[in-house]
């Protein structure tokens, strides 16, 4: 194969007012033509700095390129003047970002934007380059693209938008085209039918890609070689099943076991303790020893080389080296491809709940939000369904469909515009005597998304956890708060002395934990848990699944827990509604709905998850879900169960399907 | 990387012993204002406003009590003398030998023997006494505006983005009617009516000064409510007290300190110009507006009488600006990560 | 200072594409709120003359038959909602009174003699401000962090600090007097308008450079640069094309405080330097207690200031794209 793209021991680094940060600390790498290569790792791995840097497009200062060479078309860019490189960019090589709420000039029309670069690099004249560039809008997809072209980036949806960039992107041709998680800011549908346009867009242009992610279920669908970085290094690289199905390195084994699988249903998922190092002084040895559980003297005192395991696949660890001794992979990890669900987590549901005791009723539920005089956005239109005691109730849906609101209105933060919610049999809205209210507010719980917004940067962390307790008055001296405290701490896996620190000083997963302490101080029943992980790196998000199931098992709670990505919440939820447009659209026990579902909505959804495991994803087929298709009848239609416990939002004709098709399965 | 395998003994890969927790914490311990103080003492310009305005404030208060001239002491036989300072008055380029514009000793025409460090006016009070008196007096009327504008704002802007809704609407409306009138024409205004003084010049500054408080805070509050850990309280069951003292309040401090900083010089400001156009405080008390308008009247042949009195404006000005800037700067969250 | 312009950006409405009929909408409730204001401060004038003394509705020094002028033209025989109307009646006219001081002269007769001079001297500091503001903080963002920046900041601090009374003197002193290159007083053509117009513009000059330099900041780390840049165009063309309107567009909303700043600051500088405009005959009628000049001035200044805030808020409603109008308040 033809090496289009040669980086040789790449080294960045940042100049702050501490110290020099190494971002990335000696990466090599090369890439084929036509092909994609993908640079997985968490925030901080320095995946996006490699990217940039492959462009020059580190901002310097602080930012600069000490040594390695990146070598593409007979040139090494590092030595390229900025004139010489503007030649290259946008024209060779061009990039796609995260963000296309951002990347877009906001005071200047698409059509501009994209003639920008086809006039400077392709030299045609104004007329022409318009022509290019409404049949580059057309080839990704925005229809109508001859009046689009003269409209502002907000005038587009975020799916467009990115669309947008992408068209911008391709106009020249490039030979590379560097794509900056693209996908990460969208919701999964839109998401796969960007990376459904960019494998087109390859195949027919013939780009090689780079395609950094954190996502290794995007990985899966779109890579034909994957990259891990750790620390600002690649850790082990190789073709996309070596990666998946033969990993040899720790690091990439605790990223594939933090990652629950849709098909897969394992008991606990694998973590991966601790958090990544600081750059500002790298760890001596290899920076992964500090969390691994297999680490060996030498790991702390000499870093590692490039181990080869075949032609194409290499791996950074002592693990491989003739004197070490053979570690066995994981038990969870080979499971990865089997399609089997696991008998015995499904009798342990079950049995859960045959025993159907209501904690929370929800009865037609409407938020509405009030805009100027006499709009308002409903946010939760209608909405209906029941948690029962000790269960984990997830809620999924895209960003805008009620989901958050729901949750919000339970815990009474927003006063319902209609509707009821019964808590135990007693609605919770209404005028009620105090110690009743506080009783309630006792009992329900919340634990938020942002872990930077959900603790008061000015309380000690004592106090953060403590809260609850003083306005409940839960103790009696000082003495018991703080051995509280401490308890607390110890359960959510932080120690006694962080007690006195305040929140800037503990990383994402450590606070989001700290939320966790302090719902659980006031001893609640039911917690509602909105979008916990979202915030959070893949290993970190394990960390805190998994101590959000242990607590439930240890203290009999009740979870409501609302996210949007669906592979977590059918791993944490026993059973699943599926909002869409402020109503619940499908209700089920989380592997009924997985393996039959039965509305539209619920199929594209997932059929858009990725799934990490490519040798699924290249056989899997998308879904696409049109609301006006499915809204042909003039019947609302209306929540039925259509098996024991699977209720679908659907009209009577449709019932009546539902059922035949059913009863002909059984 | 040539590593040869000689090096590695056997030993090396033996399982390592458990180093340290996973869970620890790289960075000191530090308060919220423990930071903001070490960046802003890292912020050179701020730190100098800073001592610098401590020494204006020391001055002014200990000032006119360095020599034994009164403020309001007349005597025209020392009348329009040049500033005099013991030692400086030896190199005689810096302006501080007693002698005139046009070259002349004043002070031995006059036969007068002793030192005015910043010279005499017109009808012969001691200039330095005076300067730091009306210091005192410019900078007593803008902390109490600004206290008072605080006060006002924050308890305005507070209540109507806390209670939100029509509270808020109401409130709005009143602010949107009052930011449209010229601050300064109403100022002058009230001031025809209720006659110079120093409690009527401070009373007219915050009749609109407090509007600016006011939408900061209330734009802070706004901001404030839609932070998580405003929401996890509220589902604590956290009441109103709790929510203000121990929620809003600490993190409004920010902008509110660095509103303040800047209500300051615009007091100063304020006050001098309306000394300048004739609303000024009455003799014989004097003020740094005061001063500067009777050193006008007399700038083309005795500049001195300005000259000090403008340095002195000028610098507190600059040293507020500066700390302000200093303080956001410090207190910018964007920086803390 | 340049917090409060901040926080009036942010309080800014906006428009979305259903425009012409929202910015109608929008300039009715501006248009709404500018009559209210104006209301509020005439009444409250209208209470202040009744308050006042010395005012023509309470004076013991008027002689007779100026107090049979008074009377035939005010109505002080009428109880008082009565006169608070004709008050408000003369007022839509543009009927501000006669003088005490330049017997039988109509205020607006006055107004209309004095303003030439001082528009002449606003406008031409608020040009030569806005303009050198913008290229000092422009250059001053473009080298960021070196001395070329701090250089530009100190003047700029400097520039805000100062009180344009002490740099007038200053300048009038050091250029006027000592040196003797241009006029210090009066005003009898363009080189009499050099100083004023220094003195007046430095603070504008300042306040637009602080201003550009963090509007440029900010604009050169958002994501849309290095996408330009990813695009291979060349650092001019980015600064030009994607940097600069993107900045500018928030200088128009500081134009408003821009205005009052330089209207005050005519009061002073036109005394300082004896410019025969609306300024300096404002603080002339302060000294000699002549109220019918001192409310027919503050009016007139109200309407221009609020005229000038509600153009400045329609105007930035229609040149940035992305603006959506909700309405006024939100």
């Amino acid at each position: 194969m033809e090496k289009i793209l040669d980086v040789k021991n790449l080294q960045v680094s940042f100049d702050t007012y501490a110290g020099e940060v190494k971002a990335v600390r000696g990466v090599s790498f090369h890439l084929n033509k036509g092909e994609t290569l993908a640079i997985v790792g968490e925030s901080g791995s320095g995946k996006s700095v490699t990217s940039k840097s492959l462009m020059k497009l580190i901002p310097n200062p602080p930012g600069r390129i000490t040594s390695g060479e990146i070598l593409f078309d007979g040139k090494n860019l590092v030595t390229l003047t900025e004139k010489q490189m503007q030649n290259i960019r946008g024209s060779d090589i061009s990039m796609i970002f995260q963000d296309p709420m951002t990347s877009l000039n906001p005071t200047m029309t698409i059509g501009k934007q994209i003639m920008e670069s086809i006039i400077k690099h392709q030299k045609l004249p104004k007329k022409k380059a318009k022509e290019k560039t409404i049949e580059l809008l057309e080839m990704v997809g925005i229809p109508n693209a001859v009046m689009r072209i003269s409209n502002y980036p907000h005038q587009f949806s975020g799916g467009m938008r990115q669309r947008v960039v992408i068209a911008m992107a391709i106009s020249c041709n490039p030979q590379i085209l560097i794509a900056d998680e693209p996908t990460t800011a969208l919701d999964v549908t839109i998401q796969s039918q960007i990376l459904e346009l960019l494998k087109n867009l390859q195949k027919k242009m013939e780009t090689s890609i780079i395609f950094i992610t954190h996502d290794l279920g995007v990985v899966a669908n779109i890579a034909d070689r994957v990259a891990v970085m750790y620390a600002g290094k690649i850790i082990e690289i190789g073709t996309v099943n070596e990666i998946f199905y033969n990993p040899q390195h720790p690091y990439t084994w605790g990223l594939l076991g933090a990652m629950p699988n849709v098909i897969y249903r394992g008991e606990e998922l694998i973590t991966i303790p601790g958090t990544p190092p600081d750059l500002l002084n790298p760890p001596k040895g290899d920076a992964f020893a500090a969390r691994n559980k297999y680490a060996m003297e030498i790991d702390f005192r000499i870093e590692p080389p490039m181990f080869k395991v075949s032609d194409t696949h290499y791996a950074a660890t002592w693990l491989l080296h003739e004197k070490a001794p053979k570690v066995i992979l994981p038990e969870d990890l080979k499971k990865q491809g089997q399609s089997l669900p696991n008998e015995k987590s499904r009798e342990r549901l079950l049995k859960k709940t045959d025993k159907k005791e209501k904690l929370l009723e929800i009865k037609n539920l409407k938020q509405y939000f009030p805009i100027g005089k006499k709009q308002s956005v409903k946010a939760v239109d209608g909405l209906s369904f029941d948690i029962y005691k000790g269960e984990t109730f997830g809620l999924v849906g895209e960003s805008g469909c009620g989901k958050s609101t729901t949750g919000r209105t339970i815990s009474r933060i927003y006063n319902a515009t209609d509707g009821e919610i019964l808590y135990n049999n007693e609605s919770i809205f209404g005028r009620k005597p105090g110690s009743e209210l506080q009783k309630l507010n006792q009992k329900i719980q919340m634990i938020f998304q942002d872990p930077y917004s959900s603790l008061n940067p000015r309380l000690t962390v004592a106090d953060i956890i403590a809260e609850g307790m003083d306005i409940h008055e839960l103790y009696t001296n000082k003495k018991e708060r703080m051995e509280r405290v401490y308890e607390l701490l110890e359960t959510v896996g932080l120690n006694r002395e962080h007690a006195n620190r305040y929140p800037h000083e503990f990383s994402g997963g450590q606070r989001q934990r700290i939320g966790i302490a302090r719902a659980l101080a006031v001893n609640p029943e039911f917690i509602i848990a909105d979008e916990p992980i979202s915030a959070l790196d893949v290993s970190i998000q394990a960390q805190v699944v998994n101590l959000l199931k242990r607590l439930q098992k240890e203290k009999g709670l009740t979870y409501l827990f609302i996210a949007h990505d669906l592979s977590m919440v059918k791993y944490i939820s026993d059973r699943i509604g599926v909002m869409y447009k402020g109503r619940i659209v499908e209700l089920a026990e989380s592997d009924e709905l997985y393996q039959n579902p039965l509305h539209p909505y619920t199929k594209s959804l997932l059929s858009a998850i990725p799934i990490p495991d490519p040798n699924t994803e290249r056989t899997r087929r998308r879904i696409k879900f049109d609301d006006k298709l499915s809204r042909n009848g003039e019947e609302e239609p209306v929540l039925r169960e259509v098996k024991k416990g699977h209720w679908v939002a659907c009209t009577e004709q449709e019932y009546r399907k539902f059922k035949n098709k059913d009863s002909e399965v059984i | 990387m040539i590593i040869k395998n000689k090096e590695l003994t056997d030993e090396m890969f033996l399982p390592a012993k458990s180093r340290s927790s996973t869970e620890q914490i790289s960075r000191p311990a530090n308060t919220y204002w423990q930071d903001v103080w070490r960046r802003f003492r890292k912020n050179k310009a701020a730190f100098t406003g800073l001592i610098l305005i401590t020494l204006i404030l020391l001055l002014a208060i200990f000032g006119p009590y360095a020599n034994h001239y009164g403020y309001d002491e007349q005597n025209l036989s020392r009348a329009n003398l040049p500033a005099k300072i013991p030692i400086l008055e030896s190199f005689p380029w810096i302006g501080f030998n007693g002698v005139d514009i046009h070259g002349v000793d004043k002070y031995k025409e006059s036969k007068v023997s002793g030192y005015y460090w910043f010279g005499t006016d017109n009808l012969g009070r001691d200039l330095w006494t005076r300067i730091w008196k009306g210091t005192r007096i410019s900078l007593y009327i803008a902390f109490l505006a600004a206290i008072i504008d605080l006060i006002v704002g924050v308890a305005y802007g507070g209540i109507s983005a806390y209670y939100g809704g029509r509270i808020d609407n109401m409130m709005q409306r009143i602010i949107e009617v009052l930011v449209g009138i010229p601050h300064l024409i109403v100022v002058i205004l009230l001031i025809l009516v209720l006659q110079p003084g120093i409690i009527s010049i401070t009373l007219a500054m915050v009749i609109t000064g407090w509007v600016g408080m006011a939408r900061i805070v209330r734009g802070q509050v706004l901001k404030l409510k839609e932070q998580e850990y405003i929401l996890a309280s509220k589902t604590l069951g956290a009441k109103n007290a709790r929510m203000i003292w121990k929620h809003l309040i600490p993190n409004s401090m920010g902008p509110i300190i660095i509103t303040t900083m800047f209500t300051i010089p615009t007091a100063i400001f304020t006050e001098a110009f309306l000394s300048f156009i004739g609303l000024g405080l009455q003799p014989p008390i004097a003020s740094l507006g005061t001063l500067i308008n009777d050193g006008y009247k007399l700038l083309r042949i005795y500049p001195h009488m300005l000259a000090f009195s403008a340095i002195i404006i000028s610098l507190i000005m600059i040293s507020f600006n500066l700390v302000g800037d200093g303080l956001r700067d410090a207190l910018d969250p964007k920086m803390r990560k | 200072m340049v917090q409060n312009l901040h926080e009036s950006i942010s309080n800014q409405g906006s428009f979305n594409d259903g425009g012409v009929e929202k910015l109608a909408k929008y300039i009715f409730s501006r248009v709404g709120y500018m009559l209210v204001t104006f209301f509020v401060i005439a009444t409250f004038t209208f209470f202040l003359m009744q308050t006042l003394p010395g005012s023509p509705f309470n004076d013991e020094r008027l002689s007779e038959s100026q107090k049979e002028r008074l009377n035939e033209r005010y109505g002080l025989d009428e109880p008082v909602p009565l006169q608070y109307i004709t008050y408000m009646k003369n007022i839509f006219k543009g009927d501000f009174g006669v003088s005490f001081q330049y017997d039988g002269r109509s205020v607006s007769n006055i107004i209309g003699e004095r303003i030439g001079a001082s528009a002449v001297l606003g406008t031409q500091s608020l040009i030569v401000g806005t303009i050198l503001g913008i290229i000092l903080g422009i250059i001053a963002a473009l080298r960021h962090n070196t001395s070329i920046d701090y250089g530009a900041m100190v003047i700029s601090v400097i520039g805000i600090s100062v009180p344009n009374f002490v740099f007038a003197g200053l300048m009038q002193y050091w250029v006027g007097v000592r040196l003797q290159w241009l006029p210090v007083a009066f005003w009898e053509g363009f080189e009499y308008s050099i100083l004023p117009t220094i003195s007046l513009s430095v603070f504008v000059i300042a306040t637009i450079a602080r201003f550009m330099r963090t509007e440029m900041l900010e604009v050169l780390g958002q994501d849309y640069i290095v996408t330009a840049r990813a695009k291979g165009l060349n650092g001019f063309s980015i600064i030009i094309k994607h940097s600069l309107r993107n900045a500018a567009i928030p200088i128009v909303t500081i134009l408003g405080p821009m205005t009052v700043s330089l209207l005050t600051g005519t009061l002073v500088i036109e005394k300082i330097f004896s410019v025969p405009g609306l300024g300096e005959q404002f603080v002339k009628s302060i000294m000699t207690n002549d109220f019918p000049v001192i409310m027919g001035v503050t009016l007139f200044y109200s309407v221009l200031f609020i005229g000038i805030v509600l153009i400045v808020d329609i105007l930035y409603g229609i040149i940035d794209p992305r603006i959506r109008l909700t309405g006024g308040v939100k």
